[in-house]
């Protein structure tokens, strides 16, 4: 936190002279199209967002895209950005002793009021240490003193933050958009009354409201044999549980509206609008779809918007239509048309990541590449048997599958890739290998219907973790040895097949980084000390494959007395205390339990956006509810420029 | 289909750009700047955006870069240049727009003048190392390029190289310093002879080296002219064409916007 007196002066002059030396020096100079620096002393409240991984990949991410206008729109508030160094850069500026910086301003980043950063995975855990190092900000939470920033996480990690609670100061749980503001007013008026009770009292009336946890408000007991015994609040006026925020009406927060256009490459060149919130097809592996419901579609009419002024202030020529299941949408037809309307013969393309297995997608796949650019399809089935699919509550059947993929083989399109997870509850060799039998089906099928050979298939084969506030919390995660022993089997499998294997291409990874994932994933607070040891161990960007070292989480664990084991392969009980029932999803603990029990018998659950509600618990316990369409109104196609 | 040739600077900052970053950037303002450019047929259609002759390297900044740009519609290069400069980032500036004449412009970049700005460094030691580089014939040097390590004559393609005294806040001083400035023009060859070239070299005749990393700026490319000793400017020709009325309109019909 600022200390009023000091002048914060720009650290671009002596980060410059380092920049010679580096790899792509680019993404540290800012400057980025649309991006905003504020006047220091005119704002009173300043936060430092953080994307804890490299540039390329931070910078295009919504979230922090969305927090850093919006903050930055509101009167006396500013809000700059800060990455993750790579380790060429860290080593100089750890020899030349510049510290953490942000890009808009290369101001250093312990002069800011928060650091705020965003977690969508847990391999960013060993970069926040770093960021926190080179700042000159204490590692632990503990340590910290007034001149310090509060130090924030948000993200869909922060749904289970203990295993960083001792590098926190506080965590907040959903949508980040009116929360972000409401923080900054609390210490807005903290700050005008003269920082009363220092850090302290700043984080106890943060934590009041129910709306922030701050992790040391809170004690965690355990029983002899290492399980939970209890977490509750160490001191009056800290509530028993901290509740998720949900933004009810997304056409009042269009953001980004001025998206961010970097110099440097990154991992996505595009606009991209988000047109709803939330899923509900009750898929059980699915973090992401529990923890943001409900669903609350953006109108068409705001889609349409966003899309005309955020490519006419970018430059960008590709849209994404993002959200968890983007055909999904009760006006996608519409949407999809329309913006293939306006954007005819101007070289804009449109894409609509995560689409479900039917044969509707074609037609919109269609609409979206009318400029001829048929590349690939992509299709997320996700298991590979049909029993499999009951269990996940992924429901495609196969003749759904072959008849969608046939479609889309017979309308042009030469590349089809299919989605699937490895190491599922209740998972045997034999649904691995089903991937393979679905693959053969799907080639003869495209085979015969197109006349051709000349059609592909590739199998993307990701490592099943099981998430907290989903069913599967209280799963067992598979362990990396038979998850490696299946994707072999399925490989030899492809190989041999001299009739179709080499119309088929299969992509893996091995499954060790995902017990390191799964350890993060449900860990609680004793995993810390784990994290910082991989870090003073040099672990640096988990989420690499050049970077990860196994071998340095199962050292440091070892080293730290935690048994990996029994954080990731371990099935809970019903009654076990897990390290997040104190941080409210909205989900019913009863129902998350009912789903687990559904998903072992091979019961499935319908969504419900068009059947009766099932009572997972979200809507009453949050105050929120479902808001699709159809708003039955049509885009126009844009004036002439 | 109307070509138009462009020169602009990358400054400041902006010299970290890499060539591939500043072909997306110019794309981008081009769709901002609503410039009707021209695209490839094909499965992936492109927009037809040249550039012309070796970029500066990545942290190299520069007076005088090259592209080529194709439009489908007539455009003034007056409207042009101010239109593209506005929707390019500050640092990458436009600074000349001529409607293409005859002849290929890559075959009129003969020759780049640089400028290497040395802080910290003694003048006596380089004017010292620059005299025995200019008296050498031949000064080897090795480099990793993209096929490997490449051993080559960095000597020849010199055509002058000089000394003098500067001063000024450099990149990493915030008090200023006195710093060497070397300026030179060399030929353009096979493999290209980069200033950091001449600087291996320098170092190898003289064992001269530069306590900090130069800042370096290419001046000017164009063809030679061996009254100046250096590049002159390459546009013209384009302006004499167009005056001869060659290519056609200078002042003919112009499209509405730009």
């Amino acid at each position: 936190m600022s200390v009023e007196s000091q002048p914060v002066e720009s650290l671009f002059p002596r980060l410059e002279a380092l920049l010679p030396k580096v790899s792509k020096p680019i993404q540290y100079v800012g400057g980025e199209l649309n991006s905003t620096v504020k006047d220091w002393d005119e704002a009173t409240v300043r936060w430092a967002l953080m994307y804890p991984d490299a540039y390329e990949v931070g910078l295009p991410n919504q979230g922090v895209q969305i927090l850093y206008e919006i903050l930055n729109e509101m009167p006396g508030t500013l809000a700059e950005r800060t990455y993750a160094v790579w380790p060429d850069l860290e080593a100089l500026m750890r020899a030349e002793g510049v510290p953490q910086f942000t890009v808009d301003a290369h101001r250093p980043v312990r002069a800011f009021d928060v650091l705020g950063l965003s977690f969508s995975t847990e391999l960013g855990y060993t970069n926040m240490l770093t960021a926190l190092d080179l700042a000159g900000i204490p590692l632990e939470a503990a340590d910290r003193g007034d001149d310090d920033p509060i130090v924030l996480a948000g993200g869909h990690a922060a749904f289970n933050p203990e295993p960083i609670a001792d590098f926190l100061d506080a965590a907040v749980l959903g949508d980040g958009e009116q929360i972000a503001i409401a923080i900054t007013e609390v210490i807005r008026e903290w700050k005008a009354e003269g920082s009363p009770g220092g850090r302290d009292e700043l984080l106890m009336r943060l934590a009041e409201s129910g709306g922030v946890y701050v992790p040391k408000f809170y004690d965690v007991d355990y029983h002899p044999d290492g399980r939970i015994r209890r977490v509750a609040p160490n001191r009056s006026g800290v509530p028993w549980r901290v509740h998720k925020h949900t933004v009810m009406d997304l056409d009042e927060w269009p953001y980004p509206k001025k998206p961010l256009v970097p110099l440097a490459e990154t991992v996505h060149e595009r606009f991209s609008v988000e047109i709803f919130r939330g899923c509900t097809r009750g898929c059980r592996f699915c973090q992401a779809g529990m923890i943001t419901r409900p669903v609350r579609e953006r109108s068409i009419t705001t889609i349409g918007d966003m899309v005309e002024a955020g490519v006419k202030a970018s430059g960008f020529n590709e849209v994404g239509l993002l959200s968890l299941s983007s055909a999904d949408h009760s006006e996608i037809g519409d949407v999809a048309k329309g913006l293939a309307d306006r954007y005819e013969g101007t070289n804009t393309s449109l894409s609509l990541p995560s689409t479900r297995v039917d044969a509707f997608n074609i037609d919109l796949a269609n609409e979206f590449s009318r400029n001829g650019r048929r590349s690939g399809l992509t299709f997320a089935p996700e298991g590979g048997s049909e029993r499999m699919r009951k269990v996940i509550n992924k429901m495609v059947t196969e003749e759904d599958l072959i008849r969608t993929v046939t479609t889309a083989y017979t309308q042009g399109w030469r590349q089809v890739k299919l989605y699937f997870m490895c190491g599922l509850p209740t998972e045997e060799d034999a649904d691995v290998l089903g991937i393979a039998d679905l693959a053969r089906k799907v080639i003869k099928a495209g085979r015969e219907a197109t006349g051709s050979r000349d059609i592909r298939c590739t199998v993307s084969i990701g490592g099943f973790v099981p998430k907290p506030h989903t069913p599967f919390q209280w799963a067992a995660q598979a362990d990396h040895e038979t998850v490696d022993r299946r994707l072999k089997a399925l490989k030899d499998t492809l190989r041999g097949d001299k009739e179709y294997g080499r119309a088929i291409g299969m992509r893996y990874h091995d499954g060790k980084p995902s017990i390191v994932e799964g350890l993060l994933s449900r860990g609680d607070r004793r995993v810390g000390a784990v994290i910082r040891a991989v870090w003073q161990d040099g672990g640096r960007f988990d989420g690499w494959s050049e970077h990860f070292s196994f071998q340095r989480w199962m050292d440091a664990a070892a080293k730290a007395g935690v048994d990996v084991d029994w954080y990731t392969t371990r099935e809970r009980e019903e009654n076990e205390v897990l390290p997040w029932d104190h941080l409210d999803a909205g989900l019913d603990r009863e129902w998350l339990w009912q789903d687990w029990q559904d998903a072992i018998n091979d019961v499935e659950v319908e969504d419900c956006r068009w059947t009766p509600c099932y009572d997972c618990g979200v809507c009453p316990s949050m105050g929120t509810e479902i808001q699709i369409g159809p708003t039955g109104r049509k885009l126009l196609p844009l004036t002439v420029v | 289909m109307q070509r138009l040739r462009v020169r602009y600077a990358k400054r400041g900052r902006l010299r970290f750009t890499s060539h591939r970053d500043i072909s997306r950037a110019v794309e981008r303002a081009v769709r901002r700047a609503e410039v009707p450019v021209a695209f490839s047929a094909g499965f992936s259609p492109h927009p037809k955006i040249s550039y012309v002759g070796a970029a500066a390297p990545t942290g190299v900044a520069s007076e005088a870069e090259y592209l080529e740009i194709s439009v489908t519609r007539q455009c003034d290069p007056g409207r042009l240049k101010a239109a593209l400069d506005g929707s390019l980032p500050p640092g990458l500036d436009v600074l000349d727009v001529v409607e293409a004449g005859s002849g290929s412009l890559a075959d009129r970049l003969e020759c780049s003048a640089w400028e290497l700005r040395l802080p910290g460094a003694d003048l006596a030691l380089a004017a010292v190392a620059v005299e025995r580089f200019n008296a050498a014939e031949r000064i080897e040097v090795e480099r990793l390029t993209k096929k490997g390590m490449r051993r080559f004559d960095a000597r020849e393609a010199v055509l002058s190289l000089t000394t003098a005294e500067g001063s000024g806040t450099t990149a990493g001083q915030a008090i200023s310093q006195s710093c060497v400035i070397l300026r030179m023009v060399v030929r353009h060859a096979t493999p290209a002879v980069r200033p950091d070239d001449v600087l291996t070299g320098l170092r190898l005749v003289a064992d001269f080296a530069p306590p900090s990393p130069p800042e370096v700026t290419r001046l000017a490319q164009g063809p030679l002219d061996v009254r100046i000793g250096g590049p002159v400017d390459p546009f013209d020709l384009d302006r004499d064409t167009s005056r001869g009325g060659e290519t056609g309109p200078a002042g003919g019909h112009v499209d509405g916007d730009l």
